[in-house]
């Protein structure tokens, strides 16, 4: 049923469909209004067998999943940002322990400095833990993701973050197509769990493993993960047949054929991209973007086989490995490392704490990339003056205090002074 | 005291005058503790790894076959990262007889009210225990702890309280006692060992949860122990127990003081053993044959510091003043007494 609503209410409704039979819920913005709407629906009556328990912490929220999700019972719960981070030693264990948890995280930046608003910081930060990780490009992509996240992470036994926009997604009021019940049964049957705590035959699970194992149990992660690669396609063939759209998927291409540059990105960005793919095309530049859907598992071979006849691959992301650079454009280089003809790999930082995107820049970023290359990351919209006063500021003086406050100085004093 | 708070099991004597023996042999059938029977479930069976002498290892056993009576074998158990789960738990080898789940050292309420929750809403009708050390109880594990009690979600968490961390080498943690010697509170300085004035004993702030049901309870007195777990396993929703359980390594003393430590932590007050329903203290164990806190202190080595060169330190009267407030606080003085 098409719907005008709010991202995260869509969310809500959308995770319902799928009869989680666990909810556990810990506020934190932006995802807050996602457990809002589950337990709304819970409560209501309108969500049925389905226990909703408000816990004290991120931490517990994952915790008592994974309890949920040992026992039995389809799980879910949705965090972002810093309550990823709370939860971070039981992301890794649900992982480890294959429970087939699924789990929004609204992607918001991570402190200090402390800041609510969006970008992919907090994904970036639990890539290695062994989770799935699927990025939404809109509130429809949003929704149908996290019905065949459940569908996923059970045929695999192994946890699947969806990872939607802070913000840009969950508030936003967008027209999405809400499935119908039946739709959603014949897609997701019932969870089935591979191993269960049963009284009429106990196991015992979590037990220690030590470097006679340790090896194996992770080459077996990565080997599943690795199916994902095949799995995660065919998913959205089946979901394509059922709901009657095509979502999901590992990628998406967008004018990528005969393109010599190709941008690659995550996420609700991409329909800003887009746009200015398409006003580049009109002003004859080859030019196309791919989106990745899936981060982990990372689609290599998929991505490679788009990006080889490429000449520029121009990477945006919204996170920075400080000291390394982007983390993306560190994986997409992978991906072009043993090319013959290798495109050249153009990195470009971008939307850190929420700062927007704007089509003007990403015009004139793409635009140098196929004609003013640059060397590492590439900060896009910078406040270079800002940053060379506090640079200089910090040479000359010994106790110079906190960045975060410093920098918010040199703003207000920038708008009083003229122009350079 | 309301008597009729006190179970059968809890009300018999078992013990003969002037020897603290518990005859299985002179009480009915009925009567006889879960441990004394041949259908006992040993939930944690013989060759798992702990130490000679480990109170934990104990504890943990009367206290599961416990609840595995009272539940039919109906019973999930959720374990705190520890001694309990490594020694057991040596993949592929377990010693759990019961199905049992492992997650993380801070979490093992919360995992246990998740399992509560599966149940639940699939209709069953399992209950589940969680269990840790007091470092997976009272510290990293203190706020799912807390959770869980607030929300009032049916699990049975039973902390085994060996005060400190044992698993890693013995160091101190919030139940570890004033004055003892641990690898982090080091028999050292002008304060030698543990800090007086600090820990936290978490029974009393389990009771000021409200919660159904908490009680203390201790290896040297296995009738009233299991009799507190089934009453525990006919409550529904959060409940607390706390198990002392020597340690020989921790606390430097031979394997076979176990049950005699154990003891005499009660009988000097240090360790008072009480019972508690809805915020409310119902009953305590009565001290048998009061002993002075130093017969207790000077079995270990962790307090050796206290008795140098043949000489009582000052700390030892402080924490007899500490047993003597336990006493009165708890009434811990009573029927029972012996002149």
């Amino acid at each position: 049923m098409l719907k005008q609503m709010e991202g995260s209410h869509a969310v809500a409704e959308a995770i319902a469909l799928c009869r989680p039979e666990v909810i556990c819920a810990y506020p934190i913005t932006p995802q807050t209004h996602i457990v809002e709407g589950v337990g709304e629906l819970v409560k209501s009556g309108a969500l049925e067998n389905c226990e909703f328990i408000n816990v004290e912490s991120e931490f517990a929220a994952l915790s008592v999943a994974i309890g949920a999700s040992a026992a039995g019972a389809r799980a879910y719960t949705a965090t972002a940002s810093q309550g990823l981070l709370f939860m971070a030693e039981a992301v890794y264990n649900a992982a480890g322990l294959g429970l087939p948890i699924v789990m929004t995280l609204g992607n918001r930046a991570i402190g200090a400095p402390i800041n609510i608003w969006n970008d992919h910081s907090d994904a970036m930060s639990m890539r290695d833990a062994g989770w799935m990780q699927l990025f939404a490009e809109n509130n429809q992509e949003a929704v149908d993701l996290h019905i065949i996240a459940f569908r996923l992470a059970e045929e695999l036994s192994m946890p699947v973050m969806v990872c939607v926009d802070g913000f840009i997604l969950t508030h936003a009021f967008e027209r999405v197509d809400i499935p119908e019940q039946a739709q959603v049964d014949a897609f997701l049957p019932p969870y089935d769990p591979v191993q269960v705590l049963d009284p009429d035959n106990p196991a015992s699970i979590g037990a220690m493993v030590g470097p006679e194992a340790f090896t194996e149990v992770r080459f077996l992660a990565h080997y599943k993960q690795r199916q994902a690669l095949r799995l995660i396609p065919a998913l959205s063939d089946d979901f394509a047949k059922i709901f009657g759209r095509a979502s999901g998927g590992l990628l998406r291409a967008y004018r990528t054929e005969d393109a010599e540059t190709i941008v690659v990105a995550m996420g609700s960005v991409v329909g800003t991209i887009k746009d200015v793919v398409d006003e580049l095309r009109d002003e004859g530049q080859k030019i196309g973007v791919v989106t990745l859907v899936s981060y982990r598992p990372f689609p290599v071979e998929a991505l490679r086989d788009i990006l080889k006849t490429a000449k520029h691959v121009v990477v945006v992301e919204k996170s920075i490995s400080v000291g390394l650079g982007g983390p993306l454009a560190d994986n997409t280089d992978g991906v072009l490392r043993n090319l013959e003809n290798r495109p050249r790999l153009h990195s470009a930082i971008a939307g850190l704490g929420g700062r927007p995107i704007t089509r003007a820049s990403l015009k004139r970023l793409f635009h140098d990339a196929a004609h003013a290359p640059w060397e590492g990351p590439f900060f896009l919209d910078l406040n270079e003056r800002v940053v060379g006063r506090e640079i200089h500021r910090v040479r000359k003086v010994r106790r110079s205090g906190s960045t975060a406050e410093n920098i918010l100085r040199q703003l207000a004093l920038a708008s009083h002074l003229p122009q350079e | 005291m309301d008597d009729s708070t006190l179970t059968q099991q809890q009300k018999l004597k078992y013990y003969q005058k002037g020897t603290f023996t518990v005859g299985n042999r002179l009480v009915a059938d009925e009567e006889r503790s879960v441990q004394a029977s041949a259908e006992r479930s040993n939930a944690l069976t013989s060759g798992h790894r702990a130490c000679q002498g480990c109170g934990e290892a104990l504890g943990a056993r009367y206290a599961i076959d416990a609840a595995m009576r009272a539940t039919g074998n109906d019973l999930i158990a959720v374990n705190a990262t520890g001694c309990l789960e490594v020694f057991t738990t040596p993949y592929p080898e377990t010693s759990w007889q019961l199905p049992w789940l492992h997650s993380l050292f801070g979490n093992a309420a919360a995992v246990a009210t998740g399992v509560a929750a599966a149940m639940r809403v699939k209709g069953k009708k399992t209950r589940v225990v969680a269990q840790g050390g007091d470092g997976g109880t009272t510290d990293i594990g203190f706020q799912c702890l807390s959770g869980m009690f607030e929300r009032n979600d049916d699990v049975l968490y039973i902390c085994y309280d060996n005060e400190g961390y044992m698993n890693t080498g013995v160091q101190r943690s919030s139940a570890t006692p004033p004055a003892a010697r641990t690898a982090t509170t080091p028999a050292l300085g002008p304060e030698p060992g543990n800090v007086f004035g600090t820990g936290k004993f978490v029974p009393k702030i389990a009771v000021a949860h409200g919660i159904p049901y908490v009680a203390t309870a201790t290896v040297a007195d296995l009738r009233d122990l299991e009799a507190k777990v089934i009453k525990a396993m006919g409550i529904t929703g959060a409940r607390y127990i706390q198990i002392n359980v020597p340690c020989p390594l921790g606390w430097g003393a031979p394997s076979y003081d176990t049950i005699k430590l154990a003891r005499l932590a009660v009988e000097c007050g240090l360790y008072p053993i009480f019972e508690a329903e809805h915020g409310r203290i119902t009953q305590s164990r009565k001290i048998r044959r009061q002993v002075p806190v130093r017969d207790y202190l000077i079995l270990q080595k962790r307090y050796a510091h206290l008795f140098r060169n043949g000489v009582d330190d000052p700390r030892v009267q402080r924490l007899q003043a500490i047993c003597d407030a336990h006493i009165e606080e708890y009434g811990l003085l009573g029927d029972d007494a012996e002149a």
